[in-house]
C-alpha cells in the first residue's frame, strides 16, 4: 500500500450493515481509492455493487455474501471470511487471509478469489464465464464436499498445503453437476469422491502455466515457495457432457 | 413478516434475508457465566430471524434445587392455570413455585403468564415407571389435555426461555443477564412453515434436553408418527420438537451413545455406507433397519443439549452452515463465526466441520479441536 494517498479508514464497531455498505460506496464514488474498516463484525455484502477500482482492507469477520456482484474492487480479509463470499461477482478480487465458509465463488461470473486456507462446502458452486470473463477461484487448505457443483465456467484451483503427509482431499461429490470449467487439484483423488458428471483429463502445457501463474500469485498474497509447491503432480477434472441433465425432464 | 417499511431501504428493494441463527456456548470446567454473552452473540445475527421467535436455554442454572424437576409453564387463561396447578398437586410434590421474573420489553405484545414449578415425583409414580418417564407422561398430558397451557420446560438444573420477538428482546424480558450456567443455547426465530407463538419458538425440550434448529425437517410426519408409538406427543406445531423426543427416545430410552443417536439422525449416505469397513458397516446397516424412522430428513444445523453435554450437528450434506470455535474450556457454536469473534475476541481457534459430524463438548472433558474430532470420525 502507498502512503503517498491517504487511506480512508471507517470503525465498523456496531454499524448496521447497510449503512456500513452505504459509506463505504460513497467514499468509492467520490474516489477514494484505499479505504480500511476495522472492527469488522458480520456486517453482510461488504463492497456489494461497487464498479470502480479500489483497495478496500477488512479487518475482524465480515458477514455473508461479501463482494456479491461487486465489479472491481479489491478486498483484502485479514481474517476468516463466512458464507457467499464473492456470490455473483463481476470483477475485481478478494483475498482471504484465513478460510472462507460454504459456497464460497457462488455464481460468480467474473473476478478472482484467492483463499488462503479451507473452504467449506459447495465452492465454486455454479461459476460461469463467457468470452473473455472467466472467473477464478484458488484454495490453499483443502475444501468439503460438493467442490465445484454445478460448474459453469471458469478455473477453480485447490492446493491442499495444510494436508499433512499422506493425507488426502476428503471432499466427495466432487463435480456433481459440472458442464463446464475447469478444476486442478494437487495431489489426486479416487473416483468415488467424484460427482457423474466429472471425469479426468490429461494436463497439457497450457494448463501448467495456468496454474503455475496462479500458484505464483497465491504465494504473491500468503508466502509459499512455489517450485515446491509445483512438485506434487495435479489432477485435472472437466465435464464429460455438455448438458448433464438435458434428458432430466424431456425423456 | 418483517416491517420492512420502518427499516431505511434507500435501495426500494423488499428482499427478505431471512434464516434462523442458533448459537451455543458452553464451559467444559463446569465454570458458569450469565446470559449476557450469548444474548450479544445471538444479538449479532439478527437478520437471520424475523422477530417470531427467540429463545435461549441454560444448564446448571438452579443449584439450590438440582435434584428437583424445574418445570416452566406458559398459560394464556387462567382457567389453565388453576386446572394446572390442581393436577401438579395431585402428581407431585410441589417444593415451590413462583412467577418466572420478567421486566417490561417495549417489543414483547401480549406475552402468556409463565410461571416455574419445583417438583419431585416422590410417592406419587407407579412402581414400574421411572421418575422421568413418569415427568414425560405428564407433560404429554397437560400439552395435549389442558386448555391454553404448554409446560415447554421440564428438566432438572436447567430451564428454556423462549417467546414471541426477537432473542434480545427475549433476553431482556426474562432478565437473562440474572441466570448463570455452564451451558447456553439460542435460537432467533424465521418460521418457514408454521405459525410463530409463544410455544413454538425455540428451543423445543423434554426433561433436561432441549433442540435449537435451523433449516426444516421434511421428515417429521415419519418421524412423529414413529414417536408417537412410544407416548410422545407432538404439540407445538413445528418440526423442530421431533428431535428433542427422538433424542430422548435414543439416549435416554434406548440408552445409545450420542456419537451414535447422530448417526440414526444424520446417517451415513447408503455409498458411505458401502465403503466403510465391515463391522462399521452392520452397525449402521442395522442403526438404519431399526431406526429409519427417526432419520432427519432435509437440511438442518441443530444444536442439543441437556446436562453437562453440548452437541452440534449438521444434515449429512450440509445445507445449513455451523461454525465451531474453541478458547480454553470454552466451545461456540454458531450459525456465523462473527457472532463468537463479538464475544471471544481473542478465539484460538475456528472450523467448520463436515456435514454429519457431530461437535460433542462435555463437561469434565477438554473441548474438542478440529483434530480431535477428525480422529475420532476416521476411527
Amino acid at each position: 500500500m502507498t502512503q503517498t494517498e491517504k487511506v480512508a479508514r471507517i470503525d465498523a464497531a456496531g454499524i448496521y450493515y447497510r449503512d456500513l455498505n452505504a459509506r463505504l460506496r460513497e467514499m468509492v464514488n467520490n474516489g477514494a481509492s484505499q479505504v480500511e474498516l476495522v472492527n469488522v463484525c458480520g456486517q453482510r455484502y461488504i463492497g456489494t455493487n461497487l464498479n470502480r477500482p479500489a483497495e478496500i482492507a477488512i479487518y475482524g469477520t465480515p458477514g455473508n455474501d461479501l463482494g456479491a456482484f461487486m465489479d472491481g474492487p479489491r478486498i483484502t480479509v485479514h481474517g476468516n471470511a463466512q458464507d457467499g463470499c464473492g456470490n455473483t461477482m463481476n470483477n475485481g478480487e478478494i483475498i482471504v487471509h484465513g478460510h472462507a465458509g460454504d459456497i464460497t465463488g457462488l455464481s460468480a461470473r467474473g473476478g478472482r478469489i484467492f483463499v488462503r486456507d479451507d473452504v467449506g462446502y459447495r465452492a465454486g458452486i455454479h461459476m460461469k464465464e463467457y468470452g473473455e470473463k472467466k472467473p477464478v477461484l484458488v484454495i490453499g487448505g483443502t475444501a468439503q464436499d460438493f467442490f465445484g457443483e454445478y460448474m459453469a465456467g471458469g478455473a477453480v484451483v485447490l492446493l491442499g498445503l495444510n494436508l499433512k503427509e499422506g493425507e488426502r482431499h476428503r471432499a466427495k461429490f466432487i463435480g456433481t453437476g459440472m458442464h463446464g470449467g475447469v478444476i486442478y487439484l494437487r495431489g489426486s483423488v479416487d473416483s468415488y469422491q467424484l460427482g457423474r458428471e466429472v471425469g479426468g483429463a490429461t494436463l497439457e502445457e497450457e494448463d501448467f502455466n495456468t496454474i503455475r501463474k496462479l500458484v505464483n500469485e497465491y504465494a504473491g498474497y500468503f508466502g509459499g515457495d512455489v517450485d515446491e509447491i509445483m512438485k506434487l503432480p495435479f489432477t485435472k477434472l472437466v465435464p464429460l457432457y455438455l448438458r448433464p441433465y438435458g434428458r432430466l425432464y424431456t425423456p | 413478516m418483517k416491517h420492512l417499511d420502518r427499516v431505511q431501504n434507500p435501495h426500494g428493494d423488499d428482499k427478505v434475508i431471512d434464516a434462523c441463527s442458533i448459537f451455543g456456548m458452553m464451559d467444559v470446567s463446569g465454570k458458569r457465566f450469565s446470559g449476557e454473552d450469548i444474548t450479544r452473540a445471538i444479538a449479532n445475527m439478527h437478520d437471520r430471524g424475523n422477530g417470531l421467535g427467540g429463545g435461549f436455554a441454560v444448564y446448571g442454572v438452579y443449584p439450590d434445587m438440582a435434584d428437583a424437576y424445574a418445570f416452566h409453564i406458559m398459560y394464556m387463561s387462567r382457567q389453565g392455570q388453576s386446572e394446572t396447578e390442581d393436577f401438579l398437586k395431585d402428581r407431585f410434590d410441589v417444593i415451590r413455585d413462583e412467577d418466572v421474573l420478567t421486566r417490561a420489553t417495549p417489543r414483547i405484545v401480549n406475552p402468556p403468564l409463565v410461571r416455574r414449578y419445583f417438583l419431585k415425583v416422590g410417592q406419587h409414580r407407579p412402581a414400574e415407571q421411572s421418575d422421568d418417564d413418569y415427568v414425560v407422561d405428564r407433560v404429554m398430558h397437560i400439552n395435549t389435555c389442558i386448555q391454553d397451557t404448554f409446560v415447554f420446560s421440564s428438566g432438572k438444573d436447567m430451564a428454556v426461555f423462549k417467546g414471541v420477538g426477537y432473542p434480545e428482546e427475549i433476553s431482556e424480558y426474562f432478565c437473562l443477564e440474572q441466570y448463570e450456567g455452564y451451558l447456553w443455547t439460542a435460537h432467533g426465530r424465521f418460521p418457514t412453515n408454521t405459525p410463530g407463538w409463544w410455544g413454538g419458538a425455540h428451543p423445543f425440550s423434554i426433561l433436561d434436553w432441549t433442540v435449537v434448529h435451523n433449516g426444516e425437517i421434511s421428515s417429521y410426519g415419519t418421524n412423529r408418527r414413529y414417536l408417537e408409538q412410544f407416548g410422545y406427543h407432538c404439540t407445538m406445531q413445528t418440526d423442530t420438537e421431533v428431535v428433542a423426543y427422538a433424542v430422548d427416545l435414543l439416549v435416554r430410552k434406548h440408552r445409545l451413545p450420542v456419537e451414535v443417536a447422530t448417526t440414526v439422525m444424520a446417517a451415513p449416505l447408503w455409498s458411505d455406507i458401502e465403503r466403510s469397513p465391515d463391522g462399521e458397516q452392520k452397525l449402521l446397516l442395522t442403526l438404519r433397519q431399526v431406526y429409519g424412522s427417526l432419520l432427519l430428513n432435509g437440511p438442518f444445523t441443530i444444536i442439543i443439549a441437556h446436562n453437562g453435554e453440548m452437541i452440534g450437528l449438521t444434515d449429512r450434506i450440509r445445507l445449513r452452515p455451523l461454525t465451531v470455535g474453541t478458547k480454553g474450556d470454552v466451545l461456540y457454536l454458531s450459525s456465523e463465526e462473527a457472532a463468537i469473534r463479538l464475544i471471544c475476541p481473542g478465539l484460538e481457534s475456528a472450523w467448520i466441520p463436515m456435514g454429519g459430524e457431530p461437535v460433542i463438548g462435555m463437561v469434565g472433558m477438554p473441548a474438542p479441536t478440529c483434530e480431535t474430532l477428525a480422529t475420532v470420525m476416521r476411527k
